[in-house]
């Protein structure tokens, strides 16, 4: 009787056991699923905007071409040849005088349309210029080539033009402010706040705010940047220095929060051991746990960056969601940042962007996972065990 | 380490002391309205790419967004330039003369035409403004036309019998979008001002009621779903719901013309020629409003509005008019030239009409 009683209950806690095991498994797989899919999705997208079509052309240097860029090339080309380059031809002869009354052969971008055509997707390219592009093709006049614009450009309103370069400057110039504000003040902080701070109600209010902190809705940052710096200090709208100043705000408490969290991790015996030895505190902080718990620290710093650079919304209050195409020279000119760019981009009407929306995506996924990869590698590589 | 620390201190305060620098006048600040948007970044690319002249920023922000920043005072940290796809409302305009704005310049540069699209799989739709007005309004005559009531109506067929039974459902842009000022103008707004059942109400109460003299309130229980100021994600969704209905413009129905499709509204397609003649009868004008205490101090500003209102760019074969911009009859494109060279004063009066 008893022994049934006890099976019963065994297999009724097998069965719960079996049951959970198999919702965490089936959660494991949604979780998965979802992570094929995006991947799955962006490089079946992307991959095509790696390539680009070019033509290769007659370009008439002379004065005609120099009033009407148009005329540099031959008629049937005219609506084939992005008109985003045949217009800086004027601008290209003026400094380069030389040029004057020559003719060269070379290749150049194609329109967006006839970059569509080619790889098969729909475009609006007109019956003629179909027919153009085929003979073209069969002489070997039209090609596929490496999309160079796509990394040495900034935003264009032409899809075959468009490139993601004044937005990666950007992102390096908002991340480089970012580091400069966030880790020094963080680090101190969080020195102050473990080291030296004595344990009263005060102290307490702070790190409960500071948890708190990490917490709040990014875009919140971005009206505190707005009111802060913008208004108050007056730093330039839009500019990489107000970005990565707002962004700093939004990756303080990850920094300090990390940091206390590897000063913690030192064990008290290197402390008491360098009093033992006469030093301060000041020196015992300094020449022995800081340097101790630096791994940890800029590991927390590293995911605190990654994370500001995949944020969009606090940049959107302070102006930099913006059509910026020009890469920004220092932290105080106009910037965009990749994720804004992606977010632009997704919004164009022209179909071409599609791809170059999903590239772009790659492309700030990939930084991101390198990034995270790095940080693991320091903590590896760094980590003492005690 | 110790070096390490005080580098990166400095570097930091490196950064302080730049963020001192103002706002220096050397690219052209706009925002304001995202169905002008692709236009005056088109023409923006164009300034940077044949002058010398930097770049111009553009912010999509929508053009009540754009209206308020434009307006919040005259300095140089706030944008030369606002682009609207509906005209500066009076009290717009008087929050720009009370923070120390009065000297602006109104520019048309051509039409919009909302369309109102439907899945390509779909069959052709005839709709009339009317019955585009009954599906979305938040409150809409009784059956014996005596009171209001809340929108009863979940069907077409329920607005109108000749109508087919589908379920009403739009996706459309949000209140702070010009899109949505128009929509609502053109379809509520023209209608329910000749209403009885609608102005007997403000006649009664003028305070209390101020909302029915042109009644435009869109329904709030879920059938009208406020969908971003990104036009895609509305293609998107249709494609997805057979049923629905999405607003926006005429150049993302142009561009996306291979998976969606417009109701004739009144029997009358969204095409350039229908909606720059007026015949079509849900289309707005395009424009933008220059600070002219800014023309001198910001380099290319004057350049960008020639270039915007330049027939290469606005006119019959203009460049933007392969991106959707429908063009102005020329008389009026000249005008708009005009009031740029001479900074034609905008006065409230123009836009009480």
């Amino acid at each position: 009787m008893n022994k049934m009683v006890s099976n019963k209950a065994t297999r009724r806690r097998y069965l719960g056991e079996r049951i959970f095991k198999g919702a965490t498994i089936f959660a494991l797989t949604i979780a998965a699923a979802f992570l094929v899919f995006f991947f799955y999705n962006m490089i079946t997208q992307g991959v095509s905007a790696l390539s680009q079509a070019e033509i290769l052309v007659d370009i008439h240097y002379n004065e005609t071409s120099a009033k009407s860029y148009k005329k540099a090339v031959d008629k049937p080309y005219r609506k084939i040849v992005s008109r985003g380059w045949m217009r800086t031809l004027p601008l290209y002869m003026e400094d380069h005088p030389e040029l004057m009354g020559t003719n060269a052969q070379e290749w150049v971008t194609a329109t967006a349309d006839v970059d569509q055509y080619l790889k098969g997707k729909p475009n609006r390219l007109k019956e003629k210029h179909k027919k153009k592009i085929d003979a073209l093709e069969k002489e070997g006049k039209v090609k596929l080539a490496f999309n160079t614009n796509f990394f040495t450009r900034g935003d264009s309103k032409m899809p075959e033009l468009a490139g993601i370069k004044s937005a990666v400057v950007g992102s390096i110039l908002v991340l480089l402010v970012t580091l400069a504000v966030a880790l020094p003040i963080g680090v101190m902080t969080a020195v102050y706040l473990e080291e030296f701070a004595p344990d009263n109600r005060l102290t307490q209010l702070i790190e409960i705010n500071i948890n708190n902190l990490a917490a709040i809705p990014s875009i919140l940052f971005g009206l505190l940047g707005l009111a802060v710096f913008i208004n108050f200090f007056g730093v330039p709208r839009s500019s990489a220095l107000v970005g990565g100043l707002t962004l700093a705000l939004m990756t303080l408490p990850v920094v300090i929060i990390t940091t206390r969290a590897a000063l913690r991790a030192v064990p008290s015996s290197i402390r008491e051991a360098a009093y033992g030895l006469g030093a301060s505190r000041w020196q015992a902080v300094f020449h022995h746990v800081l340097p101790l718990a630096m791994p940890g620290i800029l590991t927390g710093t590293i995911i605190g960056l990654a994370q500001a650079m995949g944020e969009t919304a606090p940049l959107l209050v302070i102006g930099m969601m913006a059509y910026i195409p020009d890469t920004p020279t220092s932290i105080t000119e106009v910037a965009t940042v990749l994720p804004a760019q992606i977010f632009t981009w997704a919004g164009e009407s022209i179909r071409a962007y599609e791809e170059r929306t999903a590239a772009a995506i790659l492309v700030l996924v990939t930084i991101l996972l390198s990034m995270n990869a790095f940080a693991i590698w320091l903590r590896k590589r760094f980590e003492t065990r005690w | 380490m110790k070096n390490k620390l005080i580098a990166i201190a400095a570097f930091a305060s490196i950064a302080f002391s730049a963020s001192s620098v103002a706002l220096a006048g050397d690219n052209v600040h706009i925002v304001g309205s995202s169905t002008v948007y692709p236009f005056a970044s088109y023409v923006a690319e164009e300034l940077g790419q044949t002058t010398r002249f930097k770049t111009p920023v553009i912010e999509s922000t929508g053009s009540g967004g754009g209206m308020k920043l434009f307006c919040a005072g005259d300095g140089m940290d706030t944008p030369d330039i606002t682009n609207a796809s509906r005209r500066m409302k009076p009290k717009e305009f008087e929050l720009c003369a009370k923070n120390g704005v009065h000297d602006i310049t109104e520019v048309v540069i051509g039409f919009d035409g909302i369309a109102i699209a439907q899945s390509k799989a779909n069959k052709a739709i005839n709709l009339t403004r009317k019955q585009i007005m009954l599906a979305v309004a938040a409150e809409v005559p009784s059956k014996d036309g005596s009171h209001l009531i809340a929108n009863p109506y979940h069907y077409w067929n329920e607005v109108d019998a000749s109508l087919p039974h589908r379920p009403i459902i739009f996706y459309g842009p949000p209140t702070s979008s010009g899109t949505r000022d128009a929509f609502q103008d053109l379809v509520m707004k023209h209608l329910t001002k000749h209403m009885d059942v609608y102005t007997k109400l403000y006649k009664a109460d003028k305070k209390k009621n101020k909302k029915y003299k042109k009644y435009k309130t869109v329904r709030t229980d879920g059938i009208y779903v406020p969908s971003g100021e990104n036009d895609n994600l509305i293609v998107q969704k249709l494609i997805k719901d057979k049923n629905a209905f999405g607003i926006f413009g005429y150049s993302f129905l142009e561009e996306n013309s291979d998976r969606v499709s417009a109701a004739t509204i009144e029997g009358v397609e969204p095409e350039p020629e229908a909606i720059s003649s007026g015949k079509y009868p849900v289309s707005r004008s395009l424009q933008f409003y220059i600070k002219n205490d800014h023309l001198k101090k910001v380099k290319g500003m004057q350049a960008y509005a020639d270039l915007f209102t330049s027939e290469d760019m606005v006119g019959e074969d203009g460049n933007l008019a392969d991106i959707g911009l429908i063009p102005l009859p020329e008389a009026r494109r000249e005008m708009a030239r005009e009031h740029i060279q001479q900074h034609t004063k905008l006065t409230v009066e123009d836009l009480k009409h």
